[in-house]
């Protein structure tokens, strides 16, 4: 027996109905006070809004490489359009949707509310961020239009120097120079967050572990998305104006490009992949109902993967004729970031045993994550040796490597989340079954994707490759199959979402029973948050949240003495 | 259409041949076995590890299934230092060991012999050229097996990278530097040499054929194609040259590629990117091989590298009197 804490706002009937008429999304209204708004909940939704339009070009994209690859020689398009279509794909999913996926959209939306604050430190920074963000997609939209660009993501030179035809490389360039400030505002924005607007009583170890790990990547993000937007300028320098940088022709070092590049684009792989654990963190901890297990190991992993992740860029050049000394070197320390990597694995297990496990879609994606991080990150350590690296570099393993940890593992982690927040970010409830059916066809999809992949690249067939031998067909028929099931998944999964705005249920405060303080408000949150600053608890203790079936959802009580309970 | 050496070639090669198994190709190297015992160490560490964890993680789930929406955990751990020692220094002791192993092998890859033969290696968009130690050029890797071969490379243009997949050796061809590696055929028999650093439109087709051949056939090899002209009409050199060097972007039947056919190429006018007009005679090919930019033809890109100093004057002359056949 308990009683329900009268200092904190619950689930009533009539609030909730409250909740579903005055909120965030209704109050201010008119599209000016969107355009123009400084609530962070609401760049978190325009920045979702955007980045699954781009999620949705760039996977028009890979759905016509794909379908190119159904056959060596010319399937659908021309050597030079399919050049062009990877490069966009790549420079879209990384740029516009990975890099800034989980933290723009659910870490601008949840960040300020686990903290029980009103927003974020700097929210007017917060709105230049999103208009850097527009102003840098439209660039590269604009790029397309201008004659496309055929270099690749990467944008090595001397062939990104050389490209004379395609005039867009400048314009993607530019687009990524604004991005990368966009990402550097952001990150700055919560790093003083965190640091200033942390309630009383939430010292850095009583903090969700999603903040953690947000905080870890803003960190990567201030320290090395710079080193970009400097690289990124000398390219455009060298390719209007003829300095030697990196041209030999000029005088210049086209290794050096790629030190530079690297220096920044081995850090953004743990400025995709952090937040997306800090995700799984929270997920496997509230659907085990159960204190996540070594939160200081957790926390510190973060840390840690953040801070050898700047050490390890050289594994990119392996092969590219940069001295052997550095090689081994960059080889000893690429393994430093697989242990913290593995530590985090390791304690979400810990964190099921003993657990009360509900399989409810967020959870699937967080075992999902579990599953193909697996893949992607064990899949790491046969690139980060060198004798092997040398056989399978810039071959299809690589490809499918960095899809199982990019898609599979960083954007699998993004879905969870929106899954998990999509009652506190919209107030209504999706479909369980269709979550559910999307879930699995995703994972089949992608692993019939990806899986053949690897066995394509042992046998050493290369990247970016237009046209293949032969022996490869059926792979890559396979491949094309599978892209085609995660079409259909994310179709699907876009159909039951938009349905649920319609005709989902209406969301209670706190479906899944999350201690963290976003749970404490209603769904969706009044504009300013919280009426009074919540207390702050244990993020991770469920032994005073109880189910309570008049709402459909979870609340918190006051546990009364034991003598009394037991009547 | 590309139609580059693999549209061409009905009997392509395999990249693994026979002997190759699900995950790798077939040893040909003195180097492939160690690699290889290096991927399968890591491979069995990982399946290992990799089977545990899903292992755990779908006991668990069954196990601690929440059955009712009220159900609590049965456990309240929050944490076990000496277990997180543990899974810590476990994986750290064997990612040390595969560091070491990949460490070893790679020391073996960058530390040629010093007895070994020395070929060099110019990439260019989208060819390879291979120059024995004779100063004979040719598309084809030819090595004597069981003998050390060392390749030192570079690019005339952009950054290519030389793959050998059945030897297991990988280098980029930097432009304006020189990169090497090395390895020993154990194998006799025909394998592909790919480009793989993305260079452009027809990277898919920047593939050479590696014949590993007897020492005795290599040499007959070498000395036959040095002097091509001892033995075959001028036409005949031509068709050789133009199939090793020119086919990737050029087709001799008619069809548009890159570059224009060379199908009734000679004699005919030829209508320019500027607007005037010329005839294909022996003046206009011997400057769209030396100087390719001068004379576009209508409606192709500025692209094709110059074969300047690459092409001796007879061999010039060889290609010409091919086109002339081929227009015949």
């Amino acid at each position: 027996m308990s009683v329900i804490d009268p200092t904190v706002p619950t689930a009533l009937p009539s609030s909730a109905e409250d909740a579903a008429s005055d909120n965030y999304l209704t109050r201010p209204s008119g599209l000016r006070s969107w355009l123009f708004t400084v609530d962070h909940k609401r760049i978190g939704v325009m920045y979702l809004v955007s980045i699954l339009t781009a999620f949705l070009l760039g996977g028009i994209f890979a759905i016509l490489l794909r379908t190119e690859l159904l056959g060596p020689q010319k399937t659908v398009i021309e050597a030079d359009t399919y050049n062009q279509f990877f490069t966009l794909h790549g420079a879209i999913m990384i740029f516009l949707v990975i890099i800034p996926s989980i933290p723009a959209t659910l870490g601008n939306f949840v960040l300020p509310i686990m903290l029980g604050a009103k927003d974020l430190a700097f929210p007017r920074l917060n709105l230049l961020s999103y208009y850097l963000y527009l102003g840098g997609a439209l660039l590269a939209l604009l790029a397309i239009v201008l004659g496309g660009v055929d270099t690749g993501w990467t944008f090595y030179p001397p062939y990104s120097i050389e490209a004379a035809p395609y005039n867009g490389v400048i314009v993607v360039l530019a687009g990524v120079f604004l991005l990368g400030f966009s990402s550097i505002l952001t990150g700055l924005n919560f790093v003083v967050t965190i640091h200033k607007l942390r309630p009383p009583g939430m010292g850095w170890f009583r903090m969700p572990l999603f903040l953690w790990s947000l905080y870890a990547t803003s960190i990567i993000q201030i320290l090395a998305t710079p080193v970009l937007g400097v690289t990124v300028l000398l390219l455009i320098v060298e390719r209007t104006l003829k300095f030697g940088i990196f041209h030999p022709g000029l005088g210049g070092d086209p290794i050096l490009y790629q030190h530079f590049f690297w220096f920044y684009s081995h850090p953004a792989v743990y400025i995709m992949i952090l937040p997306a654990m800090g995700i799984v963190s929270e997920l496997v901890s509230v659907f085990s109902r159960k204190h996540i297990f070594g939160y200081p190991f957790i926390a510190f992993s973060s840390v840690a993967i953040a801070m050898f992740g700047f050490f390890v860029w050289g594994h990119h050049m392996f092969v590219s004729g940069q001295s052997p000394l550095v090689t081994v070197l960059f080889s000893l320390l690429t393994y430093s970031v697989s242990i913290p990597s593995a530590v985090k694995v390791f304690n979400w297990l810990a964190t099921m045993h003993g657990g009360s496990i509900s399989l409810k879609t967020p959870m699937l994606y967080a075992l999902g994550f579990v599953f193909l991080f697996g893949i992607g990150g064990l899949t790491g350590l046969f690139l980060g040796a060198l004798a092997t690296d040398v056989h399978l570099h810039d071959t299809y393993f690589v490809v499918s490597h960095f899809h199982y940890v990019m898609l599979g593992s960083a954007l699998i982690a993004m879905l969870g989340g929106m899954h998990y927040w999509w009652p506190k970010i919209t107030g209504r409830m999706y479909s369980e079954r269709w979550g559910v059916t999307a879930f699995v066809l995703v994972i089949i999809g992608f692993n019939l994707t990806f899986f053949p992949q690897f066995i394509m690249g042992t046998h050493g067939m290369p990247r970016r490759y237009y046209n293949y031998p032969p022996e490869f067909t059926f792979l890559n028929q396979l491949s094309t199959t599978g892209s085609y099931i995660m079409a259909v998944s994310f179709v699907l999964m876009a159909a039951y979402l938009l349905h649920s705005l319609v005709r989902g249920r209406r969301a209670p405060a706190n479906p899944w029973g999350g201690a963290t303080l976003e749970w404490q408000c209603s769904s969706p949150p009044p504009t300013y948050n919280f009426e009074t600053p919540p207390p702050v608890r244990d993020p991770y203790d469920f032994r005073n949240i109880e189910y309570d079936p008049a709402s459909g959802g979870y609340r918190r009580i006051v546990p009364v003495p034991a003598t009394v309970s037991k009547g | 259409m590309i139609n580059g050496v693999l549209a061409q070639e009905t009997a392509w090669p395999s990249v693994s041949p026979e002997g190759g198994t699900l995950w790798l190709p077939p040893e040909a190297s003195s180097a492939a076995s160690y690699t290889d015992d290096v991927f399968y160490f890591i491979y069995w560490v990982s399946l290992f590890f990799f089977v545990l964890i899903n292992a755990l993680m779908v006991y668990f789930v069954i196990r601690y299934r929440r059955r009712t929406a009220d159900q609590r955990a049965v456990s309240g751990a929050t944490h076990n230092t000496r277990l997180e020692i543990v899974w810590s220094a476990v994986p750290l002791v064997l990612v040390v060991a595969m560091f070491y192993m990949g460490f070893r092998g790679y020391m073996d890859l960058v530390n040629p012999p010093s007895e070994a033969l020395e070929i060099h290696v110019l990439a260019q968009k989208w060819s390879w050229n291979f120059t024995y130690p004779n100063g004979h050029d040719d598309s084809e890797l030819h090595v004597p097996v069981d003998h050390n071969i060392r390749l030192t490379l570079t690019s005339n243009d952009v950054i290519h990278s030389l793959s050998i997949p059945a030897f297991r050796v990988r280098c980029d061809a930097v432009p304006g530097r020189y990169t090497h590696l090395w390895f020993r055929p154990t194998r006799i028999g025909e394998y592909l040499a790919l480009c793989s650093e993305y260079c452009g439109t027809t990277h898919s087709d920047m593939i050479a054929r590696v014949y590993v051949q007897d020492p005795a056939e290599y040499a007959k090899w070498l000395a036959d194609v040095s002097d091509p002209f001892r033995e075959h009409s001028f036409a005949d050199v031509g068709r050789m040259l133009v199939a090793r060097r020119c086919s990737s972007c050029h087709s001799i039947d008619g069809r548009a590629n890159v570059g224009p056919t060379f199908k009734s190429l000679f004699g005919r006018e030829v209508k320019l990117a500027d607007g005037t007009t010329v005839t294909a005679d022996e003046n206009y090919i011997r400057e769209s091989l030396i100087y390719p930019g001068r004379q576009i033809v209508a409606g192709y890109s500025p692209v094709m590298p110059t074969f300047r100093g690459q092409l001796k004057d007879r061999e010039i002359t060889a290609i010409i009197e091919y086109f002339k056949e081929l227009a015949e």
